[in-house]
C-alpha cells in the first residue's frame, strides 16, 4: 500500500516538475526575446546575419559561377547597371575575368568560418584559463594574468601579423593568431566573474554538499558568468572577421586565389582608380557582415545583461 | 598618489620582462637559421658561420643570450637592420614622428567630433537624431578601415582629385626636418604652399585612422552622459532653474568625461594597430608601414626591436592613463 502511494506521489510530482522547468525556460526565452526584439537594430542584424549564413551554406546553389572560373573575354567588366556591363556578370568581373558576385558568395563561407573558429578556440581556451586563474588564485592567478597582460601590451593586429610571420602566411595560421590575441579578454572576463561568484552562498553550499572542483567550476559557477561572455563572444566574432580580412589584405591571411574578402581587396588594390567595383563590393561585404554581428551584439547585451543594459 | 603610481609601475615591470621574453623568443621561433639568413643566397663557409655565430652570441646558452639581449636593449641597443644596416633605434626615431603626427591629428579629430556627437545623442535620447548618430557610429565601429581608406582614395584622389594618393608632402618642397612633424616643419620653412601640401597629404589618412576611435568615443560619451544625466545633482541643478546648456556643459559633461578620458587613452593601442593598415594604404612613412615592410623583407631585427618599442609605448601610455584616472577619480586609488 505504502509502495503504491509512493508511486502515485511520484506520478503526481514528476510531470509537474517537468512542466515547471519547461515553463521557466520558456519564460526566460520569451523574456530574452522581449528585450532583444525591442532593439530594432538587433533584429535587422539577426535577419542579415541569418541571410549571410544561408548564403554561405548554399553558396554552390546560389553562385552563378565557380569562384575560380575565369572568362578571358570579360576582364574587369563593370556591374550590370553601368555602361559596358553584362547581365551575365551582375556585379562585374575582376582582373582575370572571375565573376565578382560568385566570389563574394563563396567568400561568406570563409568569413563565417573564421568567426566561428576563432570564437570557439578563444572562448574555450579563455574560459578554462580564466576559471583556473579565478578559482585557484594565488601565484597561479598572478602568473596567468601577467601572461595575459603581456599579450595585451601589443597592438592586436601587430601581434597577429608577427605571429603569422612565424607560423607562415595562410588562413589557418591567421585564425590561430587572431584567437590568441582575442583570448585574454575571455580570461579576464571569466576570472572576474569567478572571483565575484566564488564566495557566494550557493557555491559554498555546493562545495559543502561534496561537489568536486570541476563540477563547481563548470556546472555551478560558469553558467552564472555566461551573459558577459556571450556579449564578448559576439564582439570577438566581428573582430575576428575584421582582423582576418586585414591580414588577408596585408597578404598574410588567406592566399590568392582564395575568394576571401580581404584577400580579394588586396588583389583589387592596383585597380582602385580604374575599376571601382572590384574594390567596393568585397569591402561592403565585410562591413555588412561585421555590422550585422555588432548590431546583434548590442541587442544581446540589452537582453542578457541587466547590468550592461543601456538605460 | 605616489604609492598608487609606484604600485602601477611595479605591475608594469613583470609585464615588460614578459614582453622582452616574447620579442627575444620571436627571432628564435622564426623558421630558418638567423645566421644563414644574414648570408643570403650566397651562402658562407663553415668557419665564417662559426665566427658569426659566436659574434652574435648564438653559441651561448639561451639564458645567457636572453640576458645579453635584455642588457643591450636596456642600453638602447636594439640591433641593426639587416636591410639598411642602420641601428633599429635610429630608424625608429626617424619614422616615429610621422606616426605621432598622424595619430595626434586622428585623435584630435576623433575627440573633437566624437564627444559633441555623443553629447548630442544623449541629450536628444531616443530621437531620430540619436538613432541616426548611433547608427553611423556603429557603422564606423564596424568599418574595415583598409577598405574605407581605399574608398576615400577613389573619391577624393581619383574622382575629385582634391588630395594626393600617398606620402607626406609634395616632392616640390624640400626643407630639413626640425621637429619631424611635417605640419610644423612646413610652416617653419616659410615656403608658400608647403603647409597646404602637407595638410592635404595628411587629411585622408588621419580621417581613416580616426574612424574607429571616433565611433568608440561617441558611443562611450553617449552612455556616460546618459548615466550622469540621471544623477541627483543634475536633477537638482535643473530644479534650481539652471539653463539646460549650463547643466549639460558644466555639471553633466565634466563628470561624464572621466570614463571618456580613459577610453581616449585606451585608443593608443587601437591607433597603433590602425596605423599598420592606414600607413600601408597611404604609403605613410611611419612605424606601422615600417613594421609591415620589415615583416615582408624578413628584416627580423627590425621586427623584434619595433615590437619591443611599440609594446613599451603602449604600456607607458596605459600607465599614464591609469594614473590620470586615479588623479581625477580618487575612488580608484586603492
Amino acid at each position: 500500500m505504502v509502495h503504491i502511494e509512493a508511486q502515485e506521489s511520484d506520478a503526481h510530482t514528476k510531470p509537474a516538475g517537468e512542466v515547471t522547468v519547461w515553463a521557466i525556460r520558456r519564460q526566460r526565452a520569451s523574456e530574452f526575446w522581449h528585450y532583444f526584439s525591442r532593439n530594432k537594430g538587433a533584429v535587422i542584424g539577426l535577419v542579415v546575419f541569418v541571410a549571410i549564413v544561408l548564403i554561405a551554406i548554399f553558396a554552390p546553389l546560389i553562385a552563378p559561377y565557380h569562384p575560380a572560373a575565369q572568362d578571358r573575354s570579360a576582364l574587369l567588366l563593370p556591374p550590370v547597371w553601368q555602361e559596358g556591363g553584362s547581365s551575365a556578370y551582375l556585379l562585374g568581373t575582376d582582373a582575370v575575368g572571375r565573376d565578382l558576385l560568385s566570389r563574394l558568395i563563396y567568400g561568406a563561407r570563409f568569413s563565417l568560418f573564421v568567426g566561428l573558429f576563432v570564437v570557439t578556440l578563444s572562448v574555450s581556451v579563455g574560459v578554462i584559463v580564466g576559471l583556473i586563474a579565478g578559482w585557484f588564485g594565488s601565484w597561479i592567478d598572478t602568473a596567468i594574468m601577467r601572461v595575459m597582460d603581456v599579450i595585451l601590451a601589443f597592438p592586436s593586429l601587430l601581434l597577429a601579423l608577427v605571429l603569422v610571420a612565424i607560423l607562415g602566411p595562410g588562413l589557418i595560421n591567421a585564425m590561430i593568431a587572431i584567437a590568441l590575441i582575442l583570448q585574454p579578454h575571455f580570461v579576464r572576463l571569466t576570472r572576474g566573474s569567478v572571483l565575484a561568484e566564488k564566495r557566494r552562498e550557493y557555491v559554498t553550499s555546493a562545495e559543502v554538499a561534496g561537489a568536486g572542483i570541476l563540477r563547481l567550476m563548470f556546472i555551478t559557477i560558469l553558467p552564472n558568468c555566461l551573459a558577459p561572455l556571450i556579449v564578448q563572444g559576439t564582439l570577438a566574432f566581428s573582430n575576428a572577421i575584421l582582423d582576418a580580412a586585414a591580414l588577408g589584405f596585408l597578404g598574410m591571411g588567406a592566399q590568392p586565389p582564395t575568394p576571401e574578402w580581404g584577400t580579394m581587396l588586396a588583389e583589387a588594390r592596383e585597380f582602385i582608380l580604374r575599376a571601382w567595383w572590384v574594390v567596393t563590393f568585397p569591402g561592403l561585404a565585410i562591413l555588412t557582415t561585421v555590422l550585422a554581428i555588432n548590431l546583434m551584439g548590442d541587442g544581446l547585451r540589452d537582453a542578457l545583461d541587466p547590468k550592461l543594459r543601456e538605460s | 598618489m605616489l604609492r598608487f603610481f609606484l604600485h602601477r609601475l611595479g605591475l608594469l615591470i613583470p609585464t615588460f620582462i614578459g614582453v622582452s621574453i616574447v620579442t627575444f623568443a620571436f627571432i628564435r621561433l622564426i623558421p630558418g637559421d638567423p645566421i644563414l639568413m644574414l648570408a643570403g643566397e650566397r651562402g658562407m663557409s663553415a668557419e665564417r658561420y662559426a665566427e658569426l655565430r659566436s659574434l652574435y652570441g648564438y653559441d651561448q646558452p639561451l639564458i645567457v643570450q636572453y640576458f645579453d639581449y635584455a642588457w643591450s636593449a636596456l642600453q638602447g641597443d636594439l640591433g641593426t637592420s639587416i636591410v639598411t644596416k642602420r641601428p633599429v633605434l635610429e630608424e625608429f626615431f626617424t619614422l616615429f614622428p610621422a606616426t605621432i603626427e598622424l595619430a595626434t591629428v586622428a585623435i584630435i579629430i576623433a575627440v573633437a567630433v566624437g564627444i559633441p556627437l555623443g553629447v548630442l545623442a544623449a541629450v536628444k535620447r531616443g530621437s531620430w537624431l540619436d538613432q541616426g548618430l548611433m547608427g553611423v557610429a556603429l557603422v564606423g565601429y564596424s568599418m574595415p578601415i583598409f577598405w574605407w581608406g581605399l574608398l576615400l582614395i577613389i573619391l577624393f584622389s581619383g574622382i575629385l582629385q582634391w588630395t594626393p594618393v600617398s606620402g607626406r608632402i609634395s616632392l616640390l618642397y624640400f626643407f630639413p626636418p626640425v621637429t619631424g612633424f611635417m605640419l610644423i616643419d612646413s610652416l617653419l620653412s616659410g615656403q608658400a604652399g608647403a603647409f597646404k601640401s602637407a595638410l592635404s597629404h595628411l587629411i585622408l589618412p588621419a580621417i581613416v585612422l580616426a574612424t574607429i576611435p571616433l565611433a568608440v568615443i561617441a558611443r562611450q560619451t553617449r552612455s556616460a552622459m546618459l548615466e550622469v544625466l540621471g544623477e541627483d545633482y543634475v536633477r537638482t541643478a535643473r530644479a534650481k532653474g539652471m539653463p539646460p546648456r549650463r547643466v549639460i556643459g558644466l555639471h553633466a559633461l565634466r563628470n561624464a568625461l572621466i570614463p571618456v578620458i580613459t577610453t581616449i587613452g585606451l585608443q593608443v593601442g587601437v591607433l597603433l594597430a590602425g596605423a599598420i593598415l592606414t600607413e600601408t594604404i597611404f604609403s605613410w612613412p611611419g612605424i606601422g608601414k615600417w613594421m609591415v615592410d620589415s615583416v615582408f623583407k624578413r628584416d627580423y631585427a627590425v621586427v623584434q626591436g619595433g615590437l619591443l618599442l611599440i609594446a613599451g609605448i603602449v604600456m607607458v601610455v596605459n600607465l599614464l592613463v591609469d594614473v590620470t584616472y586615479g588623479l581625477v577619480n580618487p575612488r580608484i586609488r586603492h
